[in-house]
């Protein structure tokens, strides 16, 4: 009887390691790809960590031969369409911003420049829709490769290529439209 | 749009090509205006969101990110574990509170008809809203529209 309770607690206490260190592993892409989807910090990490909820409640069903990312983005996904629907009037943050270089100066001037183009780009990618603005955080942000994409988003590669190019097509005419 | 352009395109962008398709993708654009001037807007586009990255929260943020799943966890479990609790409390209350009710000899039958009704009614009226709160409001398909 002790032994079972024992090895009843290990395996929970085993469970609960194993999935904080899952959690540690991903949780700036959950966060990122949740900030793709929502545009604000505040709405990110209550998604990104009600997904790693549910996924630790649900974590019995998941195959560990294979990759947790692809499953836990399922639930990220689900939970962040459902965000999406029920907060039409959300406030968005900006969210985006210039990569610094090392070599960059600092002048005020460039720095307004970089300022407003993030900003109008910002406003383009939210002027997307959902699955344009999804595929396009994932490549271009999130930087994964087309044969990730296609895993994560359960589709195929040649069909990941044409989502993107579309919606690049799609960002651009929204830029060329904010700058006119 | 071409299909196999848009596949050569991206390969293109992430230096996948092989010589043969290079050469194909170099004779498809040399052709083709309209394909060129595609193939340069989508490379301006490119260009802009590589100089973008999205804001990374401070470093206390990602310290305290796994210890916010396992308090919100922890505090599911302890709410259920209230719920359960509150069930069965609530459940023995109603039932000494019912049979107590019956067995009272001392209050006249017609007041005794007049409170059960009243429960009765009050309880109609709990589930009634209970169920249009849960689902008419999910099936309502119009529930976005201003009226």
């Amino acid at each position: 009887m002790m032994n079972k309770k024992a090895g009843a607690r290990t395996i929970s206490k085993n469970k609960t390691k194993e999935f904080e260190v899952l959690v540690k592993d991903n949780m700036k892409r959950a966060y990122f790809s949740a900030l793709g989807f929502l545009g604000s910090h505040d709405a990110a990490m209550d998604v990104s960590q009600e997904a790693f909820i549910r996924a630790y409640r649900n974590f019995n069903r998941f195959d560990t031969k294979k990759n947790f990312f692809t499953w836990y983005y399922k639930i990220l996904r689900n939970l962040c369409i459902n965000f999406i629907r029920d907060n039409k009037n959300r406030k968005e943050e900006f969210f985006l911003e210039h990569k610094k270089y090392e070599d960059s100066n600092n002048n005020p001037e460039q720095n307004l420049e970089e300022k407003e183009e993030s900003e109008m780009v910002h406003i383009a990618i939210n002027q997307l829709e959902t699955e344009d603005r999804e595929i396009i955080i994932l490549r271009e942000f999130e930087g994964y490769n087309y044969e990730e994409i296609s895993e994560i988003l359960n589709l195929p590669a040649g069909t990941v290529m044409s989502r993107l190019f579309y919606a690049r097509k799609k960002l651009a005419k929204k830029m060329k439209r904010l700058m006119e | 749009m071409n299909e196999r352009f848009i596949i050569l395109l991206e390969k293109h962008f992430e230096n996948e090509l092989t010589d043969s398709e290079s050469q194909e993708f170099q004779s498809l654009i040399n052709s083709n205006i309209g394909l060129k001037q595609e193939y340069q807007e989508q490379k301006r586009i490119k260009e802009v969101l590589k100089k973008m990255k999205m804001k990374n929260p401070s470093r206390e943020v990602w310290d305290s990110y796994w210890m916010g799943i396992y308090n919100r966890v922890e505090r599911g479990l302890a709410w259920i574990v209230i719920s359960i609790g509150a069930l069965i409390f609530f459940g023995y209350a109603s039932y000494e509170t019912v049979n107590a009710f019956i067995n009272d000899t001392h209050t006249p039958p017609l007041v005794k008809f007049g409170i059960t009704l009243l429960i009765f009614g009050a309880l109609i009226l709990i589930f009634s809203l209970i169920r249009e709160k849960i689902f008419t409001s999910k099936r309502d398909k119009y529930k976005e529209v201003q009226r």
